[in-house]
């Protein structure tokens, strides 16, 4: 990848690499090098994963906010009897991209955003392994996210759920361009989906600083990986399914058309391949996320680390196995739902694994209940609440019954947004002054965390009454008549579940009040210190926020838990293990960074990812409009390629402007 | 043919096998980086370059596409007319024609890594070209033979059947196509030593793509065209 010189100051002595004279650039007239520090440039063309990571976090939090607000429409429209806030296509269209955009455009992209940050933090690298593909990811994605939220103002989104149910989603039923952008849209994604996690295996495999095996790697980078190695194999099966609906919406082939002899499983078979590992992709993340907090809070290394790595890998690769229990409803015969239900009451196991982990972490730990702390425990309430009701639709008669009430929607927030969610949040707030340098106030952040953890329950609690009670999903109005009486009215618990999702907000409205209050030019939040938790993982033996170039020297790692190990002495005898304090946080930095490697590469940015992510939805739209639209964002996706393919490795002096010239490069460059 | 070529090809051939050990260490430890040595930062913890496991991971995600449209096809390849159905239209002894010259162009890629790999430019160039050849020659007879079926009234949605057809083999197509460009343009980029990195590297990166989409095909025409419907 493209690397260039950046010269730290060196302590005297041993100048250990020279650089390389600058040549004039001998290009091909491809675009000059970005060399912006400072303003948009610097973040539009920048390879630094750390940046990238922060742009995916910022727009994922505008994505959540989006759908967030979608979700509050829907429970308006169900507030009370025969709602009137929306009409039914407008329903149709809002719990569709509700879920699509909570999803693929917030879940995902969160995750992602952690996993850019801090996986070569934590394995000691400088960078991912390939950064220029980083940059594509991020903008992929934005675009994609973009173009599939084009379809509100070109005619209606897409209507057909977030699993888009073939035949029910071709022309005949769905005859707006929605699905089309839907399916775009998506395919736009994971393509994004599909770099980012090469590009992520690649860095955990190869990247890792010396002396870091792969059971020593911090927990987070491990389940993260496992979501890569998910999303790898994935992402595939969705396109396949998205290419055939394109070519029955777009070309008239009939793939889901019964009435031609279609199968009209063929849709969910391949849906629920993708959709099923999906599931993990979304709770993994945050499970690494609690995992890495749970033992900082608790003063205790985490209980039984290779379980919880291998139950990681065990759910990922035993999440193949299990898709057809999302059709238990749809005929497929005594064996077959025999066998996924027996595999899907498998599938608890090493989820299980891992709440006890997590419980037997806190065991006898010295606890603090920081904000970070308080949602990692809430992650492990609520989820196993969402983890139990999941048993009930393992059990397939049983699950007969709730196939398409509102007992499913509770089920599945309780996991996505119990787990994946609120693991996310302890992440924001653990890892706020790494990334930020500064704490977040812990005092609104328990109001933010109590306030959520109220609203979910309220809005997501009641809907198990409701789905019992027989209430469906995704209809638009519910009637007096058929509300049934006393306890189980559905107009009190639906109305229960429209305040809860009003509390709900207000928490989420707390948390970005709080990143404000923390960054509003007059505030008086000081900066952080460099270990505020006392952390145990090599993401924090750096400053904070992090150089451009992560570690003033790669750091050598001898055990699981390196940063608590350099900080702390065991003293006991024999088995009996007693730490005691021998360096601070600070001083094991400062160590660091006295000891500073001369001479670092960084990898130089590029305008090309920026370029070729453009051309994705141009052809998108041609595909819906106009051929020629295809041609052109084939011409410019093609000249993109050229030109990054043709970039050279090295900035060259004459990639400056001014150019820059003998002694004075290597200040230049280090600007970069 | 000149027979100077025959004795060159099984001398490269030879020299393959040979090489093969060398070719893991000299690529794989130093990934193209001028700078390693000086630096000694650029190693990688598996001892295989970043960019060969990146090609692996996405060949290995490419499976499950082709596995899903295969499974498509193999789903749909008895649901269409009486008349246009695999047993009237396959012209196997064509096809296996076409199928030996997508698997010969295998071979010539072969000997363009090797001869990549003794930094041998000149062959290295003739022998993608070939590879690029013969691509093309397969790609020509994909061509015609679609053209064939739909005179004989095959259209892309005259039945579940000629769908699925199309869509696995042209998938198949584009990849070839694709792969086709990154031969020319590796010629050009070689031509003018604009390959950022190692060049025996970047050439084997095409060849591994190459590789996979010939070995796709294999596995296409044993299902589609030789397992009678």
């Amino acid at each position: 990848m493209a690397i260039i010189e950046r010269p730290i100051e060196a302590p005297e002595t041993t100048n250990r690499g020279t650089l390389p004279e600058p040549k004039a650039s001998t290009n091909y007239g491809y675009l000059r090098r970005p060399v912006e520090t400072t303003g948009w440039r610097s973040w539009a063309f920048t390879v630094d994963h750390k940046k990238i990571g922060i742009m995916y976090g910022a727009v994922a939090m505008f994505f959540f906010i989006l759908g967030g607000l979608e979700a509050a429409l829907i429970r308006l429209q169900l507030a009370g009897p025969d709602g009137t806030i929306l009409s039914a296509d407008k329903y149709n269209q809002m719990f569709t991209m509700h879920a699509t955009t909570m999803v693929f455009l917030f879940v995902m992209p969160m995750a992602a955003a952690f996993a850019n940050y801090f996986i070569p933090l934590q394995i000691g690298a400088r960078d991912v392994a390939f950064p220029r593909l980083n940059a594509l990811s991020l903008w992929v994605f934005v675009f994609g996210g973009v173009f599939l939220n084009t379809s509100w103002f070109l005619g209606g989104a897409a209507d057909g759920g977030w699993f888009m149910y073939a035949p029910n989603s071709s022309v005949p039923f769905s005859p707006t361009n929605g699905v089309d952008f839907w399916g775009l849209g998506l395919q736009i994604t994971g393509i994004a989906s599909l770099v980012g996690a090469i590009n992520l295996i690649v860095t955990v495999l190869n990247m890792r600083a010396p002396g870091m095996s792969m059971m020593k790697m911090p927990i987070f980078t491990w389940m993260a990986f496992v979501v890569q190695m998910l999303l790898l194999f994935a992402i595939p099966v969705i396109t396949v399914a998205l290419f055939l609906l394109m070519f029955q919406r777009s070309f008239g082939a009939q793939f889901f058309s019964v009435e031609a002899g279609a199968d009209p499983l063929l849709w969910q078979h391949l849906f629920w391949i993708f959709g099923h590992p999906e599931v993990y992709i979304l709770v993994l993340p945050s499970f690494g996320i609690i995992s890495e907090v749970l033992p900082v809070f608790s003063k205790k290394p985490l209980f039984g680390y290779p379980f919880v790595v291998f139950s990681g890998a065990a759910i990922g690769f035993v999440g193949w196995g299990v898709w057809a229990h999302h059709m238990f409803a749809s005929g497929l015969g005594p064996v077959s739902v025999a066998v996924f239900s027996v595999a899907t009451m498998a599938i608890a196991v090493p989820t299980g694994v891992k709440i006890i982990n997590w419980t037997l972490t806190l065991w006898g730990g010295k606890l603090t209940f920081t904000t970070a702390m308080l949602f990692a425990v809430g992650l492990i309430v609520q989820f196993t609440i969402g983890g139990l009701s999941g048993v009930t639709h393992a059990v397939a008669p049983s699950d007969t019954q709730q196939t398409d009430t509102y007992y499913i929607v509770a089920h599945f927030h309780y996991v996505i947004f119990g787990g994946a969610v609120l693991g996310l949040f302890s992440g924001f707030y653990y890892w706020w002054p790494k990334v930020f340098g500064k704490l977040l106030s812990e005092s609104l952040g328990k109001w933010n965390f109590w306030l959520m953890i109220a609203g979910m329950n309220l809005t997501f609690g009641p809907m198990h009454i409701i789905g019992l009670q027989g209430q469906p999903r995704r209809m638009y109005r519910w009637t007096e008549f058929r509300a049934g009486e006393g306890f189980f009215n559905l107009g009190f618990w639906n109305l229960v579940a429209t305040i809860g999702t009003f509390i709900l907000g207000v928490g989420i409205l707390l948390f970005l009040i709080n990143i404000w209050i923390t960054h509003r030019p007059s505030s008086k939040t000081p900066p952080a210190p460099a270990d505020p938790w006392d952390a145990r993982s090599l993401e924090w033996i750096t400053s904070s926020p992090p150089k451009e170039y992560n570690f003033a020297r790669t750091p050598q790692v001898s055990q699981l838990d390196e940063f608590f190990h350099r900080k702390y002495e065991d003293v006991g005898e024999g088995d009996k293990h007693e730490y005691v304090q021998k360096m601070s946080g600070e001083e094991v930095i400062q160590f660091e960074e006295d000891n500073a490697d001369p001479n670092i590469h960084l990898p130089a940015p590029s305008y090309w990812p920026m370029v070729l992510a453009f051309a994705l939805p141009v052809m998108a739209y041609g595909v819906i409009y106009n051929t020629l639209l295809i041609v052109a964002g084939g011409a410019i996706a093609t000249m993109a390629m050229f030109g990054w393919a043709l970039e050279p490795a090295d900035a060259e002096a004459s990639d400056f402007d001014p150019p820059v010239e003998g002694g004075a490069t290597s200040k230049e460059l280090s600007n970069v | 043919m000149s027979e100077s070529l025959i004795t060159d090809t099984v001398k490269d051939a030879v020299e393959i096998v040979k090489d093969h050990a060398n070719d893991v260490h000299e690529h794989d430890v130093h990934a193209g980086d001028d700078h390693s040595a000086v630096h000694g930062g650029h190693h990688t913890s598996l001892g295989l370059s970043n960019t060969k496991l990146a090609m692996w991971l996405f060949l290995g995600s490419e499976c499950l596409l082709f596995g899903g449209l295969i499974s498509t096809y193999m789903l749909y390849r008895n649901r269409h007319s009486e008349n246009l159905g695999p047993d009237q239209l396959w012209d196997i002894p064509f096809t296996s024609a076409t199928s030996f010259v997508l698997l010969t162009s295998s071979l010539t890629m072969v000997l363009a890594v090797s001869a990549a790999n003794r930094k041998d430019l000149r062959n290295t160039k003739i022998y993608l070209g070939v590879t690029a050849l013969l691509g093309g020659l397969f790609l020509a007879g994909q061509i015609y033979e679609f053209t064939v079926f739909y005179r004989e009234g095959l259209g892309f949605t005259t039945s579940l059947f000629s769908s699925s057809f199309f869509t696995l083999t042209g998938f198949h197509g584009v990849h070839v196509s694709i792969g086709i460009i990154m031969l020319v343009a590796m010629i050009a980029m070689l031509s003018k030593e604009k390959v950022s990195g190692d060049d025996a590297e970047a050439v084997e990166m095409v060849g591994l793509y190459w590789h996979f989409v010939d070995v796709v095909w294999i596995i296409i025409f044993t299902l589609v065209y030789l397992i009678p419907a």
